[in-house]
């Protein structure tokens, strides 16, 4: 009853009284107006034919070109080459060994000691795209270093290979080395960042703006950078969405439900991933809000112009200038139904803990099991534990003196040990599975990976062998008991940080985790159950349910395909970016669900 | 604490009415935009506001004009708003028609009377030692000045008002145009009672000159650098040094002629050997800019050496420090222990000094102060020409703060009198560097001229100032053979090394009557023949580069970049950094490391902080090898404040203020031993030990840190909300359940008792 609860909670959110209209909290952004006064956008447009021309005959970035026209500019130009050998090739963007170069110029505050700085970044990809926003990047350069008023220095970043080189940059900036990029070290700086806008632009017009808030690790920045983006572009007219999705008009009907509903589901699954959708992404894990903007041409009739862009632009930049302090106002636990409206983390969580509070409760309910069981004098116990605080129970286990506490040991292990082989294998032994296997390096991994993550499953019958015969009720009950308060544990604490990942991980993984039993009639169903609950089915569910909100729905051997890429994206964003999604679903969740299947086949 | 913005204007303001209550007037001559209130309406009953009616009068009297030896100062076209207070007033009694018998004054009945008499000394004083060097000047020069000055007379007397007390002098010059206004509805009431007094003040005055020697015994000195910088924009660099052969801490000064009498006196009654101070809005870009001829950290800064006979020197520095906070009307009362450093090789004393024993020496920064008008006009006043004549008319506040960096500084320290150093003379010198951003300006064009800066041009010298010169740094023409053109063409070419670079400087001597011969006014203008592409700077010798690293909330690090890029020579240089004790540096991590390998400091000296008290000083000598990069790092750990510690925007972060690099850079170009007197500004400010290498002091950028932060307005919230609960609904409760009621007979008992007794027959407890 509890998870039907939750899950009605969390399909409530969309509703209209759940998600309050969004408000400016930071004082130095409301009530100041600023006047837009950019007027060059044909410059823009001929700064980005030039740009395209260099950068065809230089077939890559046109560094030279672009440090000479930011020179030119009046900015402080450096550059910053990079390189980046990737743990095993990346198949959807061919490539493996990377070496890049960014560029960026730095316009300086007048009489401000460079100690806080505003990004605008334009990554430079392959092919015709993004060539307007380095364009238009360019013309705001021009135009700002004209302007008197900053009072923090602007750093116009132009970054190579899209997030390898935003990493890199960041890493250089703030002089640390999470990831194995090779830079160099010496670079121009402008003190602590205070917030960075990442822009892609590939059209002269635009029909609308999307904007990507989701970071790395489903990190969000903090919701009035949104406001502000969504404040200017009421003011300039512009249309803006988000996760790809108009805001409707209507809000009390059927479909308008359905379509905010869309829109939050599209952002629970794109901040469960943990992918950074956009260059900003990266920018979170140092404290810097930020978002991406996405140009997009559609066939509307509308379209803005340079200017209109460049302007709302400007008015972001100007009022960022503003700030006193940094963003610090508004929310950071957010989920967006749409851009107007935002349901915060006090209003989602109790759909959380519900769903929670069903692992609780019957791990509550094994534990006076337990008890009547063990003739052990009935203790009073609390009649319903805090559901965020699960662990009090762990310490009170009360069967010290039994012998059946260690038969609980070598599954446990076990478990463990088969997440750290299937956190560890696929990128050290790739080589060895490409001397046997006709298969390339990537392919490589990620069949390693679904092998081990398989032949985890066989487990149960190697841990019988190490278990001797004093099994029975109450050591699977025991087991359980474990596993169930281990799984609440990691997906308490996972919402807190992430709350899509939670909540999914949750909505699969409870209702499977809290009926599983070795004895009964119907093990083959409950089987069945569980393995629907695993997370890699998860993540195909995930996979299937993302491409029909967007209305492109995938046939099953195209999902299949996303299917292994996605897992090949995973490990790579663990490599590349320290993205936490692959670490944690190999050490801490696949063990745990491991130990469940475990309790199912225990004799 | 730190200060904030808001703050710290609104204790500004509360600091100097304070500081002028307790102190007196020396401590008074504060900040003209806080005193408008303050001053406006204590003016008006003051005998300091007749006197100066009764002044010009006097001087009319005694003072022939076309005995001058100045050449007529034009009328200067506008003073600044603000500043019109005494000097329009003086105007105005002068355009009166000719009226030889003086009109004005006051009844002789007022207080003011011994106050007038005084200054009028004062003023009889100073006359002689102006008309005295006469016979300096060429004969040939003569004819021309004189011609003009008949021509106009009038405007003449204006011009040459002479210095009086500072403290009287100030306070009406200060005053606002409210006070203009309150002394012109005086002045024809006044204006008949005066007649009398101002007849006696003559003799008083020839009386009086006659006593004092005749000797002249300070002297102005004003110069201004004009240095088109490496990058495109340009730098003016002003200097006024006022040299001062008096014995200032020996108390037997008195009177006080060109040498700010603030300033003197702060110097007598603190026992203070040498002050520096500076006030800096932006930061100077030493990699683009070149090396800067004095530089300054972001912020306020103030170090000061004291006298040995100092016995509580923390004392003495806390009263300086808030009477120069008075003075400038800058937040340097926020000086205290948690941000002064005595450092023990970093600073040396600049001056004559006899011993340098480090515990008479405080340094403290103040990275958050801005700079803005309020430390302009102060610092102004203390000019002997205000900025009413001389360079000081380029002083314009608005364009000033329309540009890149602005730094403005007070350096006084005693020096030798002359070559045999028996006795002590006081200088002080007062420097405003300015860069100015071209670029935006122009439209890309660089070419420049001072009214395009300043919005001004130079019409005189400063009557008082015994040197005026206008240098422009034209070197590039000589090494690049880039065409650039400077007009009017200069008095004369003067050649340096400075900063181990060879300059070349066109001279325009304000004093030489030549200059004015064609125009009336000096607009310098330097035009590049052919545009300047070189996207390659010419790298300083010395620069450096600081930042945090590392993110999150629990540690950081601190790295600094040093780099030295002459070709083949090594050379030591002390870095200071001053850490607040909020980030607790571990000193274990300190690494320094040099082209891979590690660099052992050859002297360290560390002091550690103590929570609250004071901040971590760390002091190293690092040799720096030929053409190196130098990094330095130092972990820290964020502390957790307490909730009152925090300053009222913490998220904007918390500032660790600039590190001092101070070194003996070898110069490329063997110098030669110039005449310091020469060359222009600071080479003589700063001593060179050699001709080999010269000194160096460099500030690296301030940074900010952001410390963890609790959200301070959900634990209000809470407190508050909890509070209510409890106050309302458990006290009332507990009030009933613990109180003994006593039976009053005669009333039934009312709501309460009722009450009590349905509670009580809860509790099982009989009812009352």
């Amino acid at each position: 009853l509890s998870y039907v609860a939750g899950l009605g909670w969390f399909l409530a959110l969309a509703f209209q009284p759940l998600a309050p209209r969004t408000y400016m909290s930071e004082n130095a952004m409301g009530s100041t107006m600023v006047e837009e006064q950019f007027l060059f956008g044909e410059r823009a447009l001929s700064y980005a034919r030039e740009f395209a021309g260099h950068k065809k005959k230089a077939g890559g970035m046109p560094v030279a070109w672009l440090e000479k026209t930011m020179w030119n500019l009046g900015l402080e130009v450096h550059r910053q080459p990079f390189s980046r050998t990737l743990p095993f090739p990346d198949e959807t963007r061919e490539r493996y060994m990377v070496k890049g170069t960014n560029v960026y110029g730095i316009l300086r505050a007048p009489r401000a000691a460079s100690t806080e700085s505003l990004v605008l970044s334009v990554p430079c990809s392959e092919g015709p795209h993004n060539n307007q926003a380095v364009g238009l990047m360019l013309a705001l350069a021009s135009y700002f270093r004209g302007q008197i008023y900053w009072a923090k220095d602007i750093i116009f970043l132009v970054n190579e290979h899209d997030l390898l080189g935003m990493e890199a940059w960041l890493e250089a900036y703030h002089d640390v080395n999470i990831t194995e990029v090779q830079s160099s070290g010496t670079l121009g700086r402008a003190g602590a960042i205070q917030a960075a806008i990442s822009l892609e632009l590939s059209s002269d017009v635009v029909t609308s703006f999307d904007v990507a808030v989701e970071g790395l690790n489903g990190q969000l920045p903090n919701l009035d950078l949104l406001n502000l983006f969504h404040a200017f572009c009421q003011k300039n007219g512009l249309l803006c969405t988000i996760q790809g999705k108009l805001q409707r008009s209507d809000w009390d009907s059927l479909p308008a439900y359905a379509h905010s509903l869309q829109t939050l589901l599209l952002m629970v699954l794109a901040q469960a991933s943990g992918r950074p959708r956009g260059d900003h992404g990266l920018f979170l894990r140092y404290h810097i809000e930020a978002i991406t903007l996405r140009g997009i041409n559609s066939f509307r009739q509308y379209k803005y112009d340079m200017t209109t862009v460049g302007k709302t632009l400007e008015g972001m930049f100007r009022k960022l200038n503003n700030l006193l302090e940094r963003l610090h106002q508004s929310y950071f636990f957010y989920l967006l139904p749409s851009l107007s409206r935002f349901v915060s983390i006090g209003v989602y969580m109790p759909a959380f803990g519900f769903l929670i509070l069903v692992l609780t409760g019957s791990a509550e309910r094994l534990w006076d099991g337990d008890h009547a069981t063990g003739e052990v004098r009935a203790l009073p116990l609390p009649t319903a534990p805090p559901p965020p605080t699960p662990a009090i129970l762990t310490p009170a286990f009360p069967q010290e003196s039994r012998p059946g506490l260690l038969v609980l040991v070598p599954p446990l292990l076990i478990c463990h040990a088969a997440g750290l082989a299937l956190y560890f294998l696929p990128v050290l032994g790739q080589h060895v599975a490409t001397q046997h296997f006709p298969v390339s390096e990537s392919e490589a991994v990620v069949l390693t990976v679904i092998a081990i993550y398989v032949a985890g499953m066989a487990l149960p019958h190697n841990t019988h062998r190490c278990r001797g015969r004093e099994g029975g009720d109450r050591s699977w009950m025991t087991l359980k008991l474990l596993a169930l308060l281990y799984l609440a544990v990691q997906l308490g604490c996972l919402a807190l940080l992430n709350f899509s990942l939670g909540f999914l991980l949750a909505a699969t993984m409870v209702p499977a985790a809290a009926v599983v039993r070795p004895t009964g009639p119907n093990r083959v169903l409950l089987a069945a159950l569980l393995v629907l609950a695993t997370p890699a089915v998860t993540l195909l569910l995930g996979i299937f349910l993302q491409r029909e909100l967007v209305e492109a729905p995938a046939a099953a051997a195209e999902g299949w395909q996303l299917f292994l890429a996605a897992v090949a994206e995973g490990l790579l964003q663990h490599h590349l970016y320290g993205s936490l999604l692959f670490p944690f679903l190999a050490l801490c969740v696949y063990p745990c669900w491991l130990l469940l299947w475990n309790v199912l086949f225990w004799k | 604490m730190l200060p904030s913005g808001k703050e710290t204007s609104r204790r500004k303001g509360e600091q100097t009415t304070a500081g002028r209550a307790e102190r007196g007037s020396h401590a008074g001559d504060g900040c003209s935009p806080c005193r408008v209130l303050v001053q406006g309406k204590a003016l008006q009953g003051t005998p300091g506001e007749g006197l100066w009616l009764v002044a010009p009068a006097v001087r009319r009297l005694v003072f022939d004009p076309s005995r001058s030896r100045f050449p007529l100062l034009p009328l200067l076209a506008q003073p600044a708003q603000g500043e019109r207070g005494c000097w329009s007033r003086q105007r105005r009694n002068h355009e009166e028609p000719s009226g030889s018998p003086p009109q004005n004054g006051r009844p002789r009945s007022q207080p003011g009377g011994s106050r007038c008499q005084m200054l009028a000394l004062g003023r009889a004083r100073a006359r002689p030692g102006r008309l005295f060097p006469r016979s300096r000047r060429g004969a040939g020069s003569r004819p021309a000045p004189r011609s003009r000055s008949s021509a106009r007379r009038p405007r003449q007397r204006k011009t040459l008002r002479p210095r009086a007390g500072p403290g009287l002098r100030r306070r009406v010059s200060m005053a606002t145009p409210e006070a203009a206004a309150i002394g012109r509805k005086r002045k024809p009431a006044e204006g008949r009672e005066g007649a009398g007094m101002a007849a006696v003040l003559p003799l008083l005055l020839l009386l009086a000159a006659a006593g004092p020697g005749r000797a002249r015994r300070d002297a102005l000195r004003e110069e201004l650098l004009l240095s088109p910088l490496p990058a495109g924009d340009v730098a003016a660099t002003f200097q006024f040094r006022t040299r001062w052969d008096a014995d200032l801490p020996r108390g037997a000064v008195s009177h006080y002629r060109l040498f700010p009498k603030a300033l003197g006196r702060l110097v007598a009654a603190l026992g203070v050997r040498e002050l520096h101070l500076a006030l800096t809005q932006g930061f100077w870009r030493t990699r683009a800019w070149g090396q800067p001829p004095l530089q300054a950290p972001a912020g306020a800064e103030l170090w000061v050496w004291f006298q040995p006979t100092v016995t509580d020197v923390d004392k003495a520095w806390k009263e300086l420090s808030n009477i120069l906070s008075g003075i400038f009307c800058a937040s340097l009362n926020f000086i205290d222990s948690t941000n002064t450093v005595t450092p023990t090789a970093s600073f040396k004393p600049l001056g004559l000094a006899n011993g340098t024993d480090h515990h008479l020496l405080r340094y403290a920064v103040l990275p958050r102060e801005v700079v803005c008008t309020e430390n302009l006009t102060p610092w102004k006043k203390l000019l002997p020409c205000g900025s009413k004549a001389g360079l000081a008319v380029l002083l314009k506040a608005e364009r000033l703060f329309h540009s890149s960096y602005h730094s403005q500084a007070v350096h006084i320290r005693p020096i030798c009198r002359d070559a045999s150093c028996l006795a002590v003379s006081w200088e002080l010198r007062q420097t405003l560097t300015v860069v100015f951003d071209t670029f935006s300006s122009g439209q890309g064009k660089k070419d420049w001229s001072l009214f395009k800066m300043f919005s001004r041009t130079l019409t005189d010298a400063c009557p008082l100032a015994s040197q005026s010169k206008v240098y422009v740094d034209i070197s590039p023409k000589n090494k690049e053979k880039e065409l650039l053109e400077v007009t009017p063409p200069p008095t004369s070419v003067h050649e340096a090394i400075v900063q181990g670079d060879e300059r070349t400087y066109a001279v325009y001597d304000l004093l030489s009557p030549s200059l004015f011969n064609t125009s009336r006014s000096l607009n310098v203008q330097l035009k590049w023949k052919r545009p300047q592409d070189s996207s390659e700077l010419p790298t300083p010798i010395l620069h450096a580069q600081r930042y945090v690293s590392g993110y999150g909330l629990q540690t950081g690090e601190i790295s600094t970049l040093i780099y030295n890029t002459h070709p083949y020579r090594a050379f030591p240089v002390i870095l200071l950094e001053t850490v607040p004790w909020y980030l607790r540096l571990y000193v274990h991590t300190l690494t320094i490391i040099t082209k891979g390998k590690e660099n052992k400091p050859s002297y360290i000296h560390y002091q550690p902080a103590q929570d609250r008290r004071r901040p971590h000083l760390l002091e190293m000598l690092i040799q720096l090898p030929a053409n190196s990069v130098t990094k330095i790092t130092i972990q820290f750990e964020r502390a957790l404040l307490k909730w009152t510690e925090y300053t009222p925007d913490p998220n904007h972060g918390f500032y660790i203020s600039s590190s001092v690099l101070s070194a003996l850079v070898p110069s490329v170009i063997a110098m030669k031993d110039v005449d310091v007197e020469q060359s222009p500004l600071f080479t003589s400010l700063f001593p060179s030990s050699d001709g080999s290498s010269y000194f160096m002091r460099l500030y690296t950028e301030p940074l900010l840190v952001n410390l963890p932060t609790p959200d301070f307005s959900m634990p209000y919230n809470v407190i508050c909300l909890t509070c209510t609960v409890v106050a309302v609904c458990y006290g009332s409760f507990y009030n009933l359940l613990t109180r003994t009621f006593h039976v009053e007979e005669p009333s039934r008992g009312g709501l309460a008792k009722r009450l009590a007794n349905i509670i009580r027959k809860f509790r099982g407890v009989p009812p009352l």
